[in-house]
């Protein structure tokens, strides 16, 4: 028991100094029918640090790493390069292992840092303010279509059927039980319909209408026209994002009149790591900001008047506003968060610029090769690093007969939507800049071969 | 009038300790001011080396950004000692104690966070074909065997993000529950002795909430407990041990008379660290609780996450659970998903996030159990509980322990204010325990006590260490209970001297803005 520091003789001296016998003395309280007495059945005593490495690295070794080769998976998870001092600093432990940040004058380089992410954060979406994380981009999202409803007083809410399907999913979990009302479409590969139900669909009555942008098949389109339908409707535009280095390369949400824009921050400085820990992102207008869910970390001055960094609109928050409170949040992804930030000043302006014209490229030409196959077909027209592929046979049954090659192929639509026949031969394609062109010359080659 | 190193005028050190001259700087040896990435860095530097774009025509449909965004960058060698610099301005569990009650900040060890970097489980993406992730579904498979086996209940969901959000998962199953037996119940009994974060979670299932008040010894008065069940409540919430540091005893009864009111039991099992491998919740009756896995079983907190909240759920609420379930059927781990729902997930109420949950956290807390084992993790609760009795103990003569009375504490032990000097608050005591070296305990909270202390030692402290501790706390409430001037303008020796919050608050500056 490596991790406990009291002996034998420590514990004696403090039940003696404490008055009591033994230990169980102070659980007195259980009652006596719950208080377990020997070991519990079908559990282990604890074991070596060397035994617990060798048990991890046998389960580690049944799972195909991504890197292992050819990847090409997106659909709201991404994998990016992310450089090595990124995982270095967030490990010092002043950083690791540093609480919520409530004693603000002992925990100013977290706070600090969440005010330089609030920042880049706000600029990258192009909104006025953005909160210090949220757990993922998915509840991000939910929280933003809540922030709506608290705004509008409205219930009614049109989800773009370009918006992740795990993210309606979410959603429609949450409106089942406040009954906020969900009008929800099917992806389409241009989004033309699909913009053309939104614009038609918001009315007097609408809370907010939800776009993804790029959306689930890739589709990146104009938001300018909608929000000023939203607008003149006084309906609230939330624009999700869950590929943020698109926003180096596209002109961002809150330009184009975003109220609200919420993302997955996965993409920068996080890694893939099966789903979570991911950070969710939340900007919007600063009209909105005591509606704001999550923690925000605000300038101020201490007693000497030298700048400092706490916690603010607190009374926002479930620990002070208890049934009142604005979110759900308490632990949040701070620790996400500062790889996010790191990540984001390595790359700068021009290194995000750069990183994104690079996804961009490199999607266009794996699209290109794969569009001159027969048995191919590339839906989607406009898009970043992400766009849907239309196969003659299953998708599904060619992806696993990728991975059976080496190759994590992408993500078939049957999975993201079950039970909707008309899809199960389309499959989502993501290209970044950790796809090499010997791993796209694979991909494609053995590909054609299964759909010959 | 002097300015610091961001060019901002200060004020001259009044009422500070120190005994040297000012610095031209700002900075002291070894102590570093660091400025903002947007006051030193730019839009055109860079600490990436990326391959070159080759020519091609962009598919972007005329939606090329063309505005600056004006995200600063750095080199590599600047943003590392950026960083680190900042870091150095943080209290961690690294440097020292963090008696912060409810909050259970204890070692961290490092074997979890190489295990929980193993490409294996790191670099696999969430929708990869599910043969080609069975390791990955096999290990949580296994910490939701022990998670059961720990609290003796029939089913777990994985996939809350963190304690609040498993608070809300296991709200949403009992009223999914509820709903399908057509019993269309609306309100929540809190106790006041719960954590904060219960009537919120309560409210946001679209629950009324009302208060149910604590008795003279800090626990739940069940009498008044009692009268209030009826048709219309949904679940009560408690915390156990709660937030004044207490069991409470009467568990089984609660949960008797409230399943009789046909309402379910949800705990908060923020503090499960503090019976773990020695009380099973399973057997005082309790349909639903969230364990953070970051506390009890110890993800480094990070300044503020991420966390991981697993819910167990008894046998009622079981088939309620969310979406997405770790099964085995064949010898082959599966993910039972909106796609796959067999006739055992028919009722499921949803899905609460994305993807499959915290995998990093899962990762991290199997490898802190199997390195205690189920003996270990009962030292664990039991060092936990003898630590916070022997702090109750040592500082009981000193310090006012409204609930002394009534038995020994859990894993915290809490304080009032009482005896303070005219003007001295607890908010003083925790400021002066920041020059003496300490983060402060948790203060104002709970409610039920004034001026509250919340002091948690959990299992990770020596006795040399917290004798340190006591020390020191002691002296720093006697200068509250004297009325030590200087308490009240401390900390003196921290980065900051106390930040002024309400101006934080009625002009809210949350991103930097060029002057």
């Amino acid at each position: 028991m490596r991790y406990l520091p009291l002996n034998h003789d420590d514990r004696r001296a403090m039940l003696n100094e404490i008055g009591v016998n033994s230990i169980d003395d102070l659980f007195i309280d259980v009652p006596k029918e719950a208080q377990l007495s020997g070991a519990i059945e079908g559990l282990n005593d604890h074991i070596s640090e060397m035994a617990v490495e060798r048990h991890f690295h046998g389960l580690a070794n049944k799972n195909m790493v991504a890197g292992q080769g050819p990847f090409f998976l997106g659909a709201g998870a991404y994998r990016h390069h992310v450089p090595a001092s990124v995982d270095h600093i967030i490990q010092r432990g002043e950083f690791l292992t540093a609480y919520t940040p409530y004693q603000p004058e002992i925990a100013q380089g977290t706070l600090q840092m969440l005010f330089e992410f609030q920042t880049q954060v706000a600029r990258l979406f192009g909104t006025d303010v953005a909160n210090a994380s949220m757990y993922d981009g998915s509840t991000a999202c939910w929280e933003a279509i809540s922030m709506a409803g608290r705004i509008t007083k409205r219930k009614n809410v049109i989800l773009s059927g370009g918006l992740h399907p795990h993210y309606v999913s979410v959603a429609s979990t949450m409106a089942r039980f406040t009954k906020d009302i969900l009008d929800i479409g099917m992806p389409d590969e241009n989004g033309d319909a699909d913009m053309a139900r939104l614009l038609s669909s918001v009315n007097k009555e609408t809370s907010a209408v939800v776009v993804q942008y790029p959306d689930i098949v890739g589709n990146v389109q104009d938001l300018r026209a909608l929000s000023a339908s939203c607008a003149e409707n006084g309906a609230l535009l939330i624009v999700v994002v869950t590929e943020p280095v698109a926003l180096g390369a596209v002109t961002s949400p809150g330009e184009m009149g975003a109220d609200i824009v919420v993302g997955e921050g996965q993409s920068i400085g996080v890694g893939l790591q099966f789903g979570g820990p991911y950070v969710g992102l939340f900007g919007c207008k600063s009209k909105y900001v005591r509606q704001m869910p999550g923690r925000l970390c605000g300038e101020t001055v201490d007693a000497e008047g030298k700048r400092g960094f706490v916690l603010t609109l607190s009374t926002r928050e479930q620990h002070i506003r208890r049934d009142k409170a604005t979110s759900n949040i308490c632990t949040n992804s701070g620790l996400c968060a500062l790889a996010f930030s790191i990540h984001m000043t390595l790359l700068g302006e021009k290194g995000l610029r750069h990183l994104a014209m690079l996804n961009h490229q490199k999607a266009v030409s794996l699209a290109d090769k794969l569009h001159a196959l027969d048995g191919v077909e590339v839906l989607t027209k406009q898009f970043f690093n992400e766009f849907a592929v239309k196969l003659n046979k299953p998708s599904r049954a060619v992806l696993h007969e990728l991975a059976e090659q080496g190759i994590l192929g992408g993500v078939s639509m049957e999975r993201l939507y079950p039970g909707k026949d008309a899809l199960e031969n389309i499959m989502l394609v993501a290209v970044t800049e950790t796809s090499t062109d010997e791993d796209m010359t694979r991909f494609v080659s053995v590909l054609k071969e299964l759909v010959a | 009038m002097s300015m610091n190193n961001v060019g901002r005028p200060t004020a001259p050190n009044i009422g500070t300790n120190d005994t040297g001259p000012m610095t031209s700087t700002g900075n002291r040896a070894l102590m570093l001011e660091e400025v903002l990435i947007f006051e030193k860095g730019g839009v055109d530097r860079s600490g990436v080396d990326l391959e070159s774009v080759p020519e091609f025509t962009s598919r972007l449909g005329g939606l090329e950004r063309t505005e600056e965004i004006g995200l600063f960058g750095l080199s590599e060698a600047e943003t590392v000692r950026h960083y680190t610099r900042l870091s150095r301005q943080n209290y961690g569990i690294d440097l020292g104690f963090f008696p912060l009650g409810s909050c259970t900040m204890k070692h961290n060890p490092r074997l979890n966070e190489k295990m929980a970097r193993l490409p294996g489980f790191a670099d696999i993406h969430p929708l990869q074909p599910q043969s080609t992730v069975q390791g990955a579904l096999e290990l949580i498979d296994q910490l939701a065997g022990w998670l059961m086996k720990l609290t003796n209940m029939p089913a777990v969901a994985m996939s809350p993000k963190a304690g609040a959000h498993g608070e809300l998962c296991g709200i949403l199953a009992i009223r999914a529950a509820l709903e399908a037996r057509g019993d269309a119940r609306e309100v929540v009994l809190v106790p006041e002795s719960a954590h904060g974060t219960n009537p919120a979670t309560a409210a946001f299932a679209g629950y009324k909430v009302e208060n149910i008040p604590a008795n003279a010894s800090g626990r739940v008065d069940v009498d008044a407990l009692k009268a209030r069940l009826g048709p219309d409540v949904a679940a009560v919430m408690i915390t156990n041990p709660n937030t004044c540091g207490l069991f409470e005893p009467d568990m089984k009864v609660i949960s008797d008379a409230v399943h009789t009111a046909g309402a379910f039991v949800y705990c908060d099992g923020a503090n499960f660290n503090a019976i773990v491998g020695r009380v099973r919740p399973g057997d005082l009756g309790v349909d639903a609780m969230h364990i953070n896995l970051h506390k009890t079983f110890s993800t480094p907190h990070g300044g503020g996450g991420p966390g991981s909240g697993p819910v167990v759920l008894s046998a009622a609420l079981a088939p309620f659970a969310p979406f997405p379930m770790v099964r085995k059927v064949g010898g082959e781990y599966h993910l039972v998903e909106e796609e796959n729902a067999d006739a055992e997930a028919a009722n499921s109420f949803g899905r609460m996030v994305a993807f499959h949950g915290q995998m990093g956290m899962f990762t991290r807390a199997l490898s802190y159990i199997m390195s205690h084992g189920a003996d270990g993790l009962r030292q664990v609760a039991e060092d936990a509980v003898l630590n916070a009795n022997y702090i109750l103990r040592s500082m009981e003569d000193v310090l006012d322990a409204p609930f002394a009375a009534s038995g020994p504490c859990m894993h915290e032990a809490i304080f009032s204010d009482k005896g303070f000097a005219d003007g001295m608050t607890t908010l003083d005591v925790a400021k002066g325990l920041i020059d003496e070296g300490y983060h402060p305990m948790t203060m104002y909270f709970p409610l039920v006590v004034h001026g509250a202390m919340l002091v948690e030692p959990t299992e990770t402290e020596s006795k040399r260490d917290i004798d340190q501790f006591i020390a020191a706390f002691r002296y720093v409430v006697q200068r509250a209970k004297d009325g030590d001037a200087s308490l009240s303008t401390a900390p003196h020796h921290a980065p900051r001297r106390r930040l002024d919050e309400t101006a934080a608050a009625r002009n809210p500056q949350l991103v930097w803005a060029k002057e």
